[in-house]
């Protein structure tokens, strides 16, 4: 029953975002290239909280609107972007951070690329110490090709 | 009644592919040359059933069957009649449908081509195939069937996501599944050698031809998919590292270290357990890719209609399919023991650090794709894992690889030396330092890193020809002659390869695209990326299920008309979306790029792009592709030919 | 090979068991979230509220949404002096609907409950619980949207329960349906009474 509820519930706020209205208001843009360069950088690491797989910058729904001029605010105020993180977190959780941070529950996240060289490293390393079997002894018929072979 | 006709067909395919599964099997075992026989029959008869059926299906969306409950909820009957057909899988029952005859062509081929494999071991492969599409097919034919009625049957259709009313998405699934599903030859291939308890160079050369099809339509089929998003989702992305996108990463990660460790197998008869586990894994990862994305259980933006208890069904079949194969490798690998002699620095040497980094890569995105589930699952805590985080653990990889791409081709077999290798690449090293420092010049740092590597690996890739041809060390005469000797194979590596190269190009121009999003009036003029855009006006135009909006603008350069670009919006009354229509004028330097947007007070609100060499990145895939298809053509990579030579020696040697 | 000692047999063979193990337990943990999102105990799309356990943010006072005639702040909540449910609602959202007979039935039972509209026109809202009924004891409205960022609100229904503390306690997102009253929002209100 809850799912059924909660299926409602997401289908009814994504349905207007899967339409794709990618754009924006060109309003809500800071008018110094830096500054909004900076807040578009922002943003690209912040996820949407109701389309959830884009950024709020690439996304459309209502909400990311106005989380992009929330940054765009701060931006302008000077803050610095790990503040602005900071201040989503506070209100969404590390769920908004599309970059997750480092912490003891990601560092196997992060250690994965490490952690899969090493594996493979080892992986090769022991299957190079394995025996393979002795080349096979010359037949008594191959012996005496090879003895005839060398003769001539 | 024609429903009904592919409802029994389907039906008739669980039998075949049941028998399929079991007389060949058993009749290898048995060694009963008139049950092993029966293998490719069974397999053809397979086939032409689920084709029947699915003949069924597309017969019903062409002529608006209602009563069938899979059109009524995907289709409608003013649909333009190439989404009619292609609408057949666009939905989960349809596409599960289309999955079942791919895997059913497999068979067949295998069936039809494999006339020179041993009979015990086509029997076996083919036998493999039966048993995995059983499963499949009465997973379509009892949870997800595509040909259950409806009644009272609605007048009219609800209508398919607009999105996905266009060529590129139509065509999207076929490739890529034939992508996903050709890894299952390989697989069968894995499993029958597994049973057989040998694998030799003869095995290695049968699996390559197989692998190396089903990893060009892969390639093709992602190629297309990143090609959709890029021109139909229009903000000018081509790559998200959505679940989705990611399912359709790592089989083609995995798939391209079997096509390499195929080749050392093939070679130097090494590398045997590791390629029978990568032809396991490949396709398995394919099985998760296709499967799992479909449970819900991933958040991803493609919305799939998401049902649990399919997923249960869906799960405990990957599980008999992956369990019942990785069980046998643990049983049976052991038995498989190295033979060639390996030394670390070689061609097989740089092939072993290829599948390394390959495998690193995809470990990274399975990891990062995965991550959130397990540490909900086991830390109760949300995090996300999203593009910030790929970008910044696949780059670092990617770079090793690029080297070891040109490096290992100059490494001659069984033993050699770096330096030599690497003095005779002094001319792609030297090109790709000038390209990276002059493009270093006013660029940042990582598109000027991106060139350079796009430069070593288009020049690198050619390198080992130019050595072979010895150009411009001997007359050019001579040195034709020695590249008309070049087999195709070699050629289709080194054009794969080049592929890479061109698709990392466009990946680091389209690092350099500038946008601007304006408003605007009728006649206004905006500068964006060096030209000068100008809307010349607004209009509407019907089409066949929706209306459109249109703006022209005009695109100039120091005054010169460049293009006219008419972007649009649609908007579909029956599902009350609206979607938009990008404008896109190529020269393949560069994309211009338009988007119309709401409009107000007489202003339109465009996006603006332009994307330097954004082609390429689907042309360097396209490329690659045809690289794979050129190596099939090579005479002695045909299934046929090279297989009849095989069986010829193994009778010899029996 | 039958040759090989058995002390170097035997890592091989459980080298070659390991991809078998990680996907049992890769297969057992899709399991588990599958049987979970089943139960209703997993939303892939659901996000946690970091508010949860912590004092309710700070905002001032918001303008009443008629038919009430003063809004609240934070102040107002905190000196409630007894658990409060907080509904976030829109005229515009069905999901909301679905949820109005929940919030009635709450209101009759005497449970304080205080609606703030989200991005909602006045009229539309009041225009909506006149229609329905009106279970708010106090409501206001958040025409920006910005104080339900400061309650990381991503989406309409959302319901928070606040201690007489004024610490959060419980938050919902999306329609409350009868179910979810029974077993959970009836017995935290219990509790912290």
């Amino acid at each position: 029953m809850r799912v059924m509820h909660a299926l409602i519930f997401a289908f009814l706020l994504v349905l207007p975002v899967a339409a794709a209205w990618a754009i924006s208001d060109p309003a809500e843009m800071l008018k110094d290239p830096r500054q909004e360069a900076r807040a578009e950088a922002i943003g690209r690491q912040l996820r949407c909280l109701v389309c959830q797989n884009e950024s709020i910058e690439d996304s459309q729904a209502d909400l990311a609107r106005d989380l992009r001029q929330v940054v765009r605010q701060h931006v302008a105020a000077g803050e610095k972007d790990q503040q602005i993180i900071a201040w989503m977190v506070a209100r969404y959780g590390n769920f908004v951070r599309l970059r997750p941070p480092f912490e003891p529950l990601t560092w196997v996240l992060w250690a994965s690329p490490v952690l899969a060289l090493v594996g493979g490293a080892l992986v090769v390393a022991f299957a190079m110490r394995q025996k393979r079997p002795p080349p096979q002894p010359l037949s008594a018929a191959e012996k005496r090709k090879l003895g005839d072979l060398l003769k001539s | 009644m024609i429903p009904e006709l592919g409802h029994f067909a389907l039906a008739l395919a669980v039998v075949l592919a049941g028998s399929q599964a079991v007389l060949p099997l058993w009749g290898a075992e048995r060694r009963d040359p008139a049950l092993m026989a029966s293998a490719p029959p069974l397999a053809i008869g397979q086939f032409l059933a689920l084709a029947l059926a699915f003949g069924a299906l597309v017969w019903s969306s062409v002529v608006s069957d209602f009563s069938v409950l899979n059109v009524a909820e995907n289709s409608q009957s003013l649909k333009p009649l190439l989404y009619k057909i292609t609408g057949a899988w666009g939905d989960h029952e349809g596409s599960i449908l289309l999955w079942c005859l791919i895997l059913a062509i497999c068979g067949a081929a295998v069936g039809i081509f494999g006339g020179a494999l041993p009979a015990a071991l086509r029997a076996r492969v083919i036998g493999v195939l039966g048993a995995t599409s059983a499963g499949f097919v009465l997973f379509s034919l009892t949870v997800s069937n595509p040909f259950v009625r409806l009644w009272p049957a609605p007048m009219e259709g609800r209508g398919m996501n607009p999105l996905l009313e266009d060529p590129g998405l139509a065509f999207h699934p076929p490739i890529l599944y034939a992508g996903y599903v050709g890894f299952a030859i390989p697989f069968a291939f894995a499993l029958a050698a597994l049973i057989e308890g040998r694998v030799d160079a003869a095995w290695g050369r049968w699996v390559r031809p197989w692998a190396l099809a089903a990893w060009a339509f892969l390639t093709g089929g992602i190629a297309l998919g990143s090609w959709w998003s890029y021109y139909v989702l229009g903000w000018g992305g081509y790559w998200f590292w959505d679940p989705v996108e990611n399912a359709s990463l790592l089989p083609w990660l995995a798939g391209t270290a079997l096509l390499h460790s195929a080749i050392v197998v093939e070679k130097r008869e090494a590398l045997k357990i590791w390629t029978v586990l990568l032809a396991i894994g490949t396709f398995s990862l394919s099985l998760c890719g296709t499967f799992l994305v479909r449970s819900g259980i991933l958040n991803s933006v493609h919305a799939f209609a998401n049902d649990p208890a399919r997923g249960v069904f869906i799960l405990v079949l990957l599980a008999l399919v992956i369990g019942t194969a990785l069980g046998l490798f643990a049983w049976r690998a052991p038995r498989l023991m190295p033979t060639g002699v390996f030394a670390p620095l070689s061609r097989e040497g740089a092939l072993v650090v290829n599948n390394i980094l390959l495998c690193a890569i995809a470990a990274v995105v399975f990891t990062g794709t995965t991550y959130p589930l397990f540490a909900q699952l086991l830390a109760g805590a949300q995090i996300s894992v999203g593009a910030p985080f790929f970008n910044a653990t696949v780059l670092p990889l990617a770079i090793p690889l690029f080297a070891a791409m040109v490096v290992g081709p100059m490494l001659s077999w069984k033993r050699a030396q770096l330096a030599p290798a690497l003095l005779r690449l002094w001319w792609v090293a030297l090109a790709a330092l000038l390209v990276g420092l002059i493009s270093a010049w006013g660029w940042a740092a990582l598109p000027a890193l991106g060139f350079a590597g796009a430069a070593w690996l288009v020049l690198g890739a050619f390198a080992p020809i130019v050595e072979r041809a010895r150009l411009f060390r001997l007359p050019l005469g001579a040195s034709w002659v020695r590249l008309s000797g070049v087999p195709l194979a070699a050629w289709g590596g080194v054009i794969a390869h080049a592929g890479l190269g061109l698709t990392t190009a466009g990946l680091s121009g389209m690092a350099l695209a500038e946008h601007r999003i304006v408003a605007v009036h009728p006649g206004e003029t905006v500068a964006v990326g060096g030209y000068d855009w100008t809307l010349l006006g607004l209009r509407d135009a019907p089409g066949p299920n929706y209306t459109a909006r249109l703006a022209e603008i005009r695109v100039a350069r120091d005054g010169r008309t460049v293009a006219i670009l008419t972007p649009g919006r649609r908007s579909y009354p029956l599902q009350r979306t609206t979607t938009t229509e990008t404008a896109i004028r190529t020269n393949l330097a560069r994309d211009l790029y338009a988007v119309l947007g709401e409009e107000h007070d007489g202003t339109a609100v465009l996006r603006l792009h332009v994307n330097p060499l954004a082609p390429w990145i689907w042309l360097g895939a396209l490329v690659m592709a045809l690289g794979g298809g050129l190596s099939l053509a090579d005479r002695r990579l045909r299934i046929g030919a090279p297989l009849r030579r095989g069986a010829a020696a193994r009778a010899a040697s029996a | 090979m039958s040759g090989a000692r058995p002390a170097r047999v035997l890592p091989r063979r459980l080298l070659l068991a390991l991809p078998l193990v990680a996907a049992a337990a890769g297969g057992l943990g899709f399991y588990a979230l599958l049987r979970r999102m089943e139960a209703g105990r997993y939303d892939p799309h659901g996000v946690d509220n970091p508010l949860v356990g912590h004092a309710i943010p700070t905002f001032a006072a918001l303008p009443a949404q008629a038919p009430a005639t003063t809004g609240f702040g934070a102040a107002d909540l905190r000196a409630a002096g007894r658990p409060v449910l907080v509904n976030f609602f829109a005229s515009w959202c069905v999901p909301c609907r679905i949820e109005h007979p929940q919030l009635m039935a709450l209101a009759r039972a005497g449970v304080p409950l205080w609606g703030i509209a989200y991005k909602d026109h006045e009229a539309a809202a009041e225009a909506l619980l006149a229609e329905e009924g009106n279970p708010y004891h106090q409501l206001a409205r958040d025409e920006s949207g910005r104080v339900s960022i400061d309650w990381g609100i991503y989406g309409v229904p959302e319901t928070f329960l606040i201690d007489r503390a004024g610490i959060v306690r419980g938050h919902w997102a999306g329609p409350l349906s009868a179910d979810l009253v029974a077993s959970e929002v009836r017995p935290m209100l219990g509790k912290y009474a």
